[in-house]
């Protein structure tokens, strides 16, 4: 499904600023595979997810998505392919524009867009029924602004827009980190269900190991831009905190000391 | 001060073209596009040459429009493709404009004294010079105003639309923000240049020094109409703008009928955007201290 091969990237190469955010990175997903990654700051969860949505390119190795390389793609090509929610509930949606309107451009993600009328009637009892789903009030709220809207709000909703013509790839990046921990719950939750629905191929970073435990049925870490642990079904089932700290500790010659990572 | 009316609210709908071109820079694409300072002067340098040459108003219009709409798509390039900061892309643009407009006018001004123009044109349907210029004001703002609704509500007005307020948001579906910029400014610098080459034929000349200033009454329109006329739609917007644009008109033509000698005319429109740019900062200042009361 996912095959990311011996990737690298440097950041600021030759100069005092230098960081080697991925070295030589492999990763293979199956299709429907879930997992959840985590690591320190720096570790290089991010770069990894930025690689693979072309946010940058990468210095080396190659991207290939259900056989089609994507490595010299551009970003907005590779978003025929994969949705994506961010960390910042900013980041995700049109502030601007109506409910109705965002809705209307993620359903069309990844096609050229043409002169036909961009809000449809037939679409919007439709998306009405999707927003009724998220049992967040907004079906009612179709021609509300999304900066409106709470970051708990918008960030479901960018993930209803990630989600709405099933992605090949969905890449979650510390989706909830920034909302408070009773709308991160709800919105985890809608995560999963969505995750399950359309069973989809999903890589989601989090900074919190509890959830990374909690959900998908494969777990990464990543320590120096490389994976370091990489463990899946029941292994990952069976699978603690303290068991993961241990692991950690062998596998990086560190002891994890990170405020933002929480273990609870 | 009633004869004065017509011409005013006239001028007003002439000048609203090249402030809806603002506003789809400005506030669409959040971009503080300088390419109309030239664009403006290429439409009337544009319209004016072929008028002379003996070409219809309407060919002389709709080629000022796409030589506008080249001037958007340079600084577009030099924004997108070579990366360059969009307020200098528009700088570099718009200097380039002044050798251009010398060249396609080949002076500084080109007067179209008894020379058939879209007025003229339709002065022979027995309507006066004011009445002409409202009629043609009219016609083309609503015009180009309800063509500007219509791109702006299509897939590709919306892709634009979105670019101006997220653009990471956009790529992430899949759009290519370089060409909803280019597009962008490309509609917007052909509106401004429309605007130019309607204003040169009512004034009965093109002047290369005409666009000094195009940006700030354009900024004095778009901030004057959403504060009056409101922004709860995009719809809601463009009207705001036109009208925007006539009450600015008309701000003018009572300075000036107070006495203020027009060659103080740009200071006091620096002056009115500048007010009018820090409003919202006064406004949480005074609300400010009026919560802590």
């Amino acid at each position: 499904m996912l095959l990311v091969e011996n990737i690298s990237k440097t950041f600021h190469p030759g100069t005092i600023n230098e960081k080697k955010a991925l070295q030589d990175l492999t990763l293979h997903l199956k299709s429907g595979d879930f997992v959840t990654v985590i690591g320190g700051n720096g570790a290089g969860k991010s770069t990894l997810m930025n690689s693979i949505a072309g946010v940058f390119s990468v210095d080396k190795g190659r991207i290939v998505i259900d056989g089609d390389d994507i490595t010299k793609q551009p970003e907005h090509k590779r978003a025929k392919y994969i949705g994506r929610v961010f960390q910042d509930p900013m980041m995700g949606t049109a502030a601007g524009m109506m409910i109705e309107e965002n809705l209307a451009i993620a359903s069309r993600r990844g096609r050229m867009p043409t002169f036909a009328w961009s809000s449809k009637e037939e679409d919007r009892e439709h998306f009405r029924l999707l927003l009724q789903e998220l049992d967040l009030g907004l079906e009612d709220r179709l021609s509300d602004k999304v900066g409106l809207l709470s970051g708990g709000q918008r960030q479901a909703l960018t993930l209803l827009m990630a989600t709405l013509n099933q992605p090949k790839l969905l890449l979650l990046d510390e989706h909830t980190a920034a909302l408070d921990p009773k709308t991160a719950e709800k919105v985890l939750g809608l995560t999963q269900n969505i995750i399950r629905r359309y069973h989809l191929t999903t890589l989601m970073i989090t900074h919190n190991m509890r959830d990374a435990l909690r959900f998908g049925n494969r777990l990464i870490m990543m320590h120096d831009g490389r994976i370091i642990i990489d463990l899946e079904g029941r292994e990952k089932e069976n699978l603690t905190i303290p068991d993961l700290l241990s692991m950690f500790e062998k596998a990086s010659g560190n002891v994890l000391d990170n405020d933002r990572m929480l273990l609870g | 001060m009633f004869d004065l009316f017509l011409p005013t609210l006239s001028q007003g709908l002439l000048w609203a073209l090249m402030a809806l071109g603002v506003y789809l820079t400005y506030r669409v694409l959040d971009i503080a596009d300088l390419t109309v300072e030239g664009s403006f002067p290429l439409g009337a340098a544009v319209a004016a040459s072929l008028l002379v040459e003996g070409f219809s108003p309407l060919t002389a219009i709709l080629t000022a429009a796409v030589a506008g709409g080249l001037a958007g798509v340079i600084t577009g390039i030099l924004h997108t493709k070579l990366k360059i900061p969009a307020l200098l892309a528009g700088i570099l643009t718009m200097i380039a404009l002044y050798s251009v407009n010398l060249r396609v006018m080949g002076k500084a001004n080109l007067s179209l004294l008894r020379i058939d123009t879209v007025f003229s044109f339709i002065r022979e349907f027995g309507l006066n010079n004011a009445q002409s210029v409202f009629v043609i004001g009219l016609v083309s703002t609503f015009l180009f105003g309800a063509l500007m609704y219509w791109f702006f509500g299509t897939e590709i007005g919306a892709a634009i639309r979105a670019t101006g307020y997220n653009q990471q948001m956009i790529r992430a579906q899949g759009i290519d923000t370089n060409g909803t910029i280019i597009i962008g400014l490309l509609i917007s610098n052909a509106l401004v240049a429309v605007s130019g080459a309607l204003i040169a034929q009512s004034n009965g000349f093109a002047d290369v020094g005409m666009g000094t200033g195009t940006i700030v009454i354009g900024l004095a329109s778009v901030i004057i109409g959403e504060v009056l006329f409101g922004t709860r739609s995009f719809r809601n917007c463009l009207i705001s703008v036109v009208l925007g644009s006539i009450v600015y008109r008309f701000v003018i033509a009572l300075v000036l009928q107070l006495g203020m000698p027009p060659n103080d005319l740009k200071l006091f429109t620096s002056v009115l955007v500048a007010f009018a740019l820090s409003m919202p900062l006064f406004k949480k200042n005074i609300d400010g201290r009026r919560a802590v009361k």
